[in-house]
């Protein structure tokens, strides 16, 4: 075999970041290649430079960046030097890219079909008729219903899967040579997830493309990866094939990463919670109304239908479902932060559901929340002090008194107590993810709802509050209701599992069961959908 | 369908607003102070207490204050506005005859602002930091801040008594006799200085709310979608930025299209335009009450329609928007 020029060479490339950031470089003497046919995924944290790149390949850098050493050669040619006339005729032709965010990417003012076909307009590619014909195929092509309909519609029409389908029919409508994919599936739900890493990977193979794959999941990584290159703080630090890395980690820093990956631990039983229940849900009804209008009648969703569950203390029910399947709706029903429709909370044998607000207020302390934004829930204008004693001192706690819990809070959390001055803003997002968690402790509640309360965590970030979460459980004795979208999480961390699919619970039971006989179809497809189910990480770090 | 229903609903709820707008005018101007008889009989010259009355039994305002809304409401649900106590003609034809001159005016200085602040307010934001960009922003900033009846004199008084390049006042030459064509360019000319008088605080307004929208919008991810797919600088700019900016500078501009009949009062009676609003003007100082209630009917019917219009419009400005109640 003759020595070919690669399809993509990453040389030396170092990309400066201005004077007050924490470090000097972005990334730093990055150098990997990609050839034709060939999915390398690029894994890292969030600021570890992993996207950078990308960027970089496509010219889409902020203006602040610049490279300062390096060179990226597509199919030999340094595209680091090309004018912006020469760059605007790659991109879309011998390089696409797809994004994370499927619900901005695409222009809310264009119908999907124009955006499609603006690709081939501006590379002078065909005329109308062709190009109308090409967008159709296109839609068809990436398994998108009625594309003669579709291509008229506006994307706020689809839903995230079909406009991530539609980014990538854009993507491929000049049959590039290398496809950019920029965590494609993050904010997707998992089957819609799985079927998009499908579709990427057939056509991959299909048309023989060099795909650059960015992810911070590495069940995602196991599940398309050829070669990967691991990256923290703009550094590479490992990579290889997909075998190598995946199975026989050599860093530290990837050995750390995948042993955070959440698995189920299969051999691990829990004790029966026993005693009496603390909070009995029986035929919990809840429906949205929207629209209707003199000639038009409303539409009716049923965002809870009729789910009963019980939940004793020191037990964690994890409540697993797609977007739209009601159980952040039930989170909110319980916590009478929404009204209810029918059905009975019944806790500590009183029903909550006919309690008006101000009835019920005396015993919200007993049950807390903690949310999914760990950016968005916490006042930005008050001190962490400030946001740990509020409750308390609204509940009739001295001062003094607050104060000092707070301070305990914070250790409990694994916060340093310089912390009670400072404000939400010096804070990471783990960090600040377990400030909430001291705020909903500080009321010292028996029930806690966390909804998708690491999500927006990285990994190992997850586990880190994953683990201190099930630490307080068992200090503490309390009931957590934990919502999620991620079966892998909810089976480590949860005693029962509830699966929730169009407001109902369609399936519950021990992880264990749930994970290993489902028995009903929708958690069938969800576990099959989960990503890198044949790789298990513990295997390769232990 | 649902256009219709929805232009059903807010025709009937219109109808409401206009008519709780002509009560509450009418319950208005009876706590104005001031007399129309008092007023009418001392320009008569004649003061005497008979005279007044008399007057006041002419024009009903003698009557109980419901019977003179009753009758003043049955008047205008048949059409008739009332008769000027002044000017002698019935209310409906004095706005008739001036309402061409003000929608010409305050139509002029509505497209002339949309146009120029969207221009300049895209040069601004594609310029962004550039000396071309602080120029237009000062320039904006001046306009806001400016108020319109000072600029309307030193316009007057630079480009008219100075200059002499353009006439001071009133609609045309008094006493040409252009027809025509020379008549139509006389009227441009006496067009130009209350038109960008009046345009300016919002041109001012359109190019600020212009550039903001169009620089927050360069920051979308579609915008990077774009730049991704290879379509160039000025094409990114019109068809994918531009189109989403304009949303917030459509909507003020319905707010400036409200006010196509009332918002010129201070710009006619500055030029001596013979509009709606000088109509409105020296009816308040004549206590001509009819007229100044047919001015309020007439401007608050306006308001509502270009409301209505503004709304529908949106639908196809942006699709997203679903024409709900």
């Amino acid at each position: 075999m003759k020595p070919t020029t690669p399809l993509l060479k990453v040389d030396n490339l170092s990309i400066e970041l201005p004077a007050g950031f924490d470090r000097k470089y972005a990334v730093e003497n990055l150098s990997y290649t990609l050839e034709a046919g060939e999915i390398l995924c690029v894994v890292g944290e969030s600021g570890s430079g992993k996207s950078m790149t990308a960027n970089a390949i496509m010219g889409l850098l902020p203006s602040y960046l610049k490279p300062s050493s390096g060179r990226i050669l597509l199919n030999g040619r340094d595209l680091l030097v090309m004018s912006e006339q020469e760059l605007a005729r790659e991109r879309g032709r011998t390089v696409s890219m797809i994004f994370q965010e499927p619900l901005s990417a695409l222009n809310p003012l264009m119908t999907v079909g124009e955006q499609i076909a603006e690709v081939m307009l501006v590379h002078g590619e065909g005329d109308a008729r062709s190009r109308d014909e090409r967008v159709l195929e296109l839609l068809d092509y990436v398994g998108l219903p009625d594309p003669a309909s579709l291509r008229h519609s506006y994307p706020f029409r689809l839903s995230g899967g079909q406009r991530q389908r539609v980014m990538i029919a854009m993507a491929l409508a000049l049959e590039p040579a290398m496809l950019i994919a920029d965590e494609p599936t993050t904010a997707l739900d998992v089957t819609t997830q799985a079927q998009i890493l499908e579709l990427i990977r057939r056509i991959q193979r299909a048309k023989g493309m060099g795909v650059l794959f960015i992810t911070h999941d590495f069940g995602v990584v196991a599940d398309i990866a050829d070669k990967v290159v691991v990256m923290e703080k703009g550094l590479i630090v490992e990579q290889g094939t997909a075998d190598d890395v995946l199975n026989r980690p050599q860093h530290p820093y990837t050995r750390r990463l995948i042993a955070a990956v959440p698995h189920p631990d299969e051999s691990a039983t829990r004790a029966e919670a026993a005693g009496e229940p603390l909070l009995e849900v029986r035929n919990l009804q809840k429906t949205y109304r929207s629209g209707g209008g003199l000639f038009t009648r409303p539409r009716i969703v049923k965002a809870v239908d009729d789910v009963s569950f019980t939940l004793r203390r020191g037990e964690t029910l994890g409540v697993v479902g797609e977007s739209g399947s009601g159980k952040s709706t039930l989170g909110r029903c319980i916590l009478k932060l929404t009204d209810v429709d029918g059905g009975e909370i019944r806790y500590r044998g009183k029903d909550l559901v006919p309690l008006s607000q101000a009835a019920f207020r005396p015993m919200r302390r007993h049950l807390q929340m903690v949310f999914q934004d760990p950016f968005a829930s916490l006042n930005p204008r008050h001190t962490i002090g400030r946001i740990l004693t509020d409750g308390p001192v609204a509940n009739g706690v001295p001062m003094d008194e607050a104060q000092k819990k707070a301070r305990d809070l914070l250790a409990l959390v694994g916060l340093d107590p310089s912390a009670y001055d400072r404000y939400p803003h010096e804070f990471s997002g783990g960090q600040r993810q377990r400030v909430g968690i001291a705020r909903a402790l500080a009321l010292d509640p028996e029930l806690l709802v966390a909804d998708e309360s690491v999500s927006a965590l990285d990994v190992s970030v997850q586990a880190q509050v994953l683990d201190l979460m099930q630490d307080l459980q068992k200090k503490l004795d309390i009931a957590v209701i934990f919502i999620t979208h991620d079966l892998r999480v909810a089976a480590e961390v949860c005693d029962k599992i509830a699966v929730m699919y169009r407001g109902a619970i369609v399936e519950a039971g021990p992880p264990a069961e749930v994970f290993n006989a489902p028995r009903h179809a929708y958690t069938q497809k969800l576990i099959a959908a989960i990503p890198g189910r044949h790789w298990n990480p513990r295997a390769a770090v232990a | 369908m649902k256009t219709l229903e929805f232009l059903i609903q807010r025709l009937a709820k219109a109808a409401f607003v206009v008519l709780g707008v002509v009560i509450l005018n009418f319950l208005l101007i009876q706590l104005a102070p001031g007399d129309p008889a008092a007023v009418l009989a001392g320009e008569a010259g004649a003061g005497d207490e008979q005279f007044i009355a008399q007057l006041r039994a002419q024009f009903g305002l003698d009557q109980p204050l419901y019977v003179q809304l009753l009758s003043y409401l049955q008047n205008v649900l048949s059409g008739d506005l009332g008769y000027s106590y002044r000017n002698q003609v019935p209310v409906a034809d004095l706005i008739m005859e001036r309402l061409p001159a003000t929608l010409l005016l305050t139509g002029s200085a509505f497209l002339f602002s949309l146009v120029l602040g969207i221009v300049l307010g895209v040069l601004a934001a594609y310029k962004r930091g550039s000396l071309g960009d602080s120029l237009i922003m000062t320039g904006a900033l001046i306009f806001y801040a400016t108020p319109l009846f000072w600029v309307a004199l030193m316009a007057v008084l630079v480009f008219s008594i100075h200059l002499d390049w353009l006439p001071p006042f009133d609609m045309e030459s008094i006493g040409a006799g252009y027809t025509g064509w020379a008549r139509v360019m006389d009227i441009a000319h006496h067009l130009v200085l209350p038109t960008v008088t009046l345009g300016l605080f919002f041109t001012a307004v359109y190019t600020r709310l212009t550039r903001a929208s169009m620089l927050e919008v360069m920051n979308l991810d579609f915008v990077k979608t774009a730049r991704a797919k290879g379509v160039p600088k000025g094409r990114i700019i019109r068809r994918h930025v531009l189109r989403n900016a304009i949303l917030p500078v459509f909507t003020f501009a319905s707010v400036q299209a409200g006010q196509l009949v009332g918002g010129a009062v201070l710009t006619e009676t500055v030029f001596a335009w013979p509009g709606i609003g000088r109509l409105m003007f020296d009816a308040l100082m004549q206590r001509d009450y009819p007229v100044l209630l047919g001015v309020f009917l007439v401007t608050a019917a306006v308001v509502v329609l270009v409301n209505l219009v503004a709304d529908l419009l949106y639908r196809f400005v942006d699709p997203r928007i679903e024409t709900a109640g």
